[in-house]
């Protein structure tokens, strides 16, 4: 029973990831996303809440590749979720560009 | 002579009173304007917004408190400014910038003290409600979290970090601070019941709540819903539920599971699981009508469109509706028959009647959160 609730979950994520991800998402879209909705933890000014500051001075330590992953698979044991159901790899890397930068191309 | 004299003095009185125009704020409330630092003045008979007060800093996650008359707002933004609102005159009367990040406040019973919890530095810091003076600094090394007034000018409030609850206790003036560890992982928010009895810490770190008896001389805590999502695949959480004070449906208590799509009710008196109801996304909000027979509840990003709607004696889901992008609160009339939501990316508030569900109204807001109105002043724990 267990076992096909979760293949049931899968699927509906696995569905849910392919409409939501499908597209790349605009900028302007992106931004928003970073400072509503990541922002509900990190503050919409994002320098920090219940989840710390992530401005670029606080993530210097990071290079894109780790960051776009701490964004895709969350870190566990933490507050941090999983983003990857909701965004595609390209997106995720967008967002840490923008998070290490500040500006979005 | 006397009957000339007493002519006179009606005259100037009436004049008086007709020259300075009333203002009642019994059915008045502020929206807050998240990203703009403004607040909205409604009018909840008049379906209106009356003015704008602007300038209060980072609103993003700002709630408020009421000063007993209802005349003054305590703003807490996330800035870790704390702004007074004088809503009779529509101007801030004052202002101070009282730590680098905060995360909501409380008015004491007597309305002479307002606190603010803060994230950085960790801690509680308590305000003269008349002047803004600080009159007490407790740090607690901690995000603290799940701030609320309980009777007797107590505060209490919860340790992210350290899992501990503190109750603050300043009925004799500085703080008499009593410490209650091993309330769990990582709570998250925590609520009073409006009687300020029962306060109940909802825990992030692992499945369940941890309740608190304020009526025992020293509170032990009570595991409520140990491993409620025990078997169960857990969905990632986008946004952390809140806990209000506005739990209490009929006989039970009504609260927002962690990382699993439903709210679980338990017993008002045992404590004990009494049901569970499957919902459309992570609970943010579950919040029973003033009359608990209904409960309302919104969700967590990217659900955040919907509302459903809960019938409190079959536990079933009644109603679901989309009032539009980024649903953010909900706030009922004080008897409950009607309730505003906060749409926040469609720049709106709207106003539902809760018995037949239709769309009463709507006003233009910018980037609407949180709904305050002015009978939160009355009500222990809002």
């Amino acid at each position: 029973m267990l076992k096909t609730v979760l293949i049931v979950l899968f699927c509906l994520s696995a569905i849910t990831s392919l409409a939501l991800a499908a597209e790349d998402s605009s900028p302007d879209a992106l931004i928003s996303l970073v400072h509503q909705d990541c922002g509900s933890c990190h503050g919409m000014t994002l320098k920090g809440g219940l989840g710390p500051d992530i401005r670029p001075g606080a993530l210097a330590h990071y290079d894109i590749e780790t960051l776009s992953t701490v964004v895709l698979d969350g870190i566990p044991e933490t507050a941090m979720p999983p983003w990857r159901p909701l965004l595609s790899e390209a997106d995720a890397k967008r967002i840490a560009e923008y998070l290490l930068r500040g500006d979005m191309k | 002579m006397k009957w000339v004299l007493a002519v006179l003095l009606t005259a100037c009185l009436s004049a008086n009173v007709s020259a300075q125009s009333v203002v009642s704020t019994g059915d008045l409330g502020l929206v807050v304007e998240r990203a703009n630092g403004s607040l909205l003045l409604v009018d909840q008979s008049e379906h209106t917004a009356i003015a704008r007060i602007e300038g209060l800093g980072d609103l993003s996650h700002a709630s408020l408190v009421y000063s007993p008359d209802q005349r003054f707002a305590y703003v807490f933004g996330r800035d870790g400014g704390l702004t007074k609102v004088d809503i009779v005159e529509k101007r801030i009367a004052g202002r101070v910038v009282q730590s680098g990040n905060a995360i909501g406040g409380a008015i004491s019973d007597d309305g002479t003290l307002v606190a603010v919890s803060n994230y950085e530095p960790g801690g509680v810091r308590i305000f003269d409600a008349g002047t803004l003076e600080m009159v007490a600094d407790i740090p607690t090394g901690s995000k603290t979290i799940g701030l609320v007034d309980a009777p007797g000018r107590r505060f209490v409030f919860t340790l992210w970090d350290a899992g501990e609850t503190w109750i603050a206790d300043l009925s004799e003036g500085a703080p008499n601070i009593t410490r209650i560890a091993d309330i769990g992982r990582n709570p998250y928010d925590a609520l009073i019941t409006g009687d300020g009895r029962l306060y109940i810490a909802g825990l992030f770190g692992e499945d369940g709540l941890t309740a608190l008896d304020l009526w025992e001389e020293t509170p032990k805590p009570i595991r409520v819903l140990p491993e409620y999502g025990r078997g169960e695949a857990e969905m990632p959480v986008y946004k952390m539920p809140h806990l209000e004070g506005w739990a209490k449906a009929g006989n039970e208590f009504v609260l927002p599971a962690v990382g699993h799509y439903e709210v679980l009710w338990i017993d008002g008196k045992t404590l004990e699981e009494t049901g569970r109801t499957g919902t459309y996304g992570q609970p943010v909000f579950a919040m029973a009508r003033p009359d608990g027979r209904q409960v309302w509840v919104n969700f967590a990003h990217p659900l955040n469109d919907t509302i459903q709607v809960i019938d409190t004696l079959t536990k079933t889901v009644v109603h679901e509706f989309k009032p539009g992008p980024a649903v953010l609160h909900m706030e009922f009339t004080p008897r409950g028959h009607q309730v505003w939501v906060s749409v926040r990316d469609a720049g709106k508030v709207a106003i539902y009647d809760t018995r037949t569900f239709e769309k009463l109204g709507e006003i233009e807001a910018d980037h609407p959160s949180g709904i305050f109105f002015t009978a939160r002043a009355h009500r222990t724990g809002l």
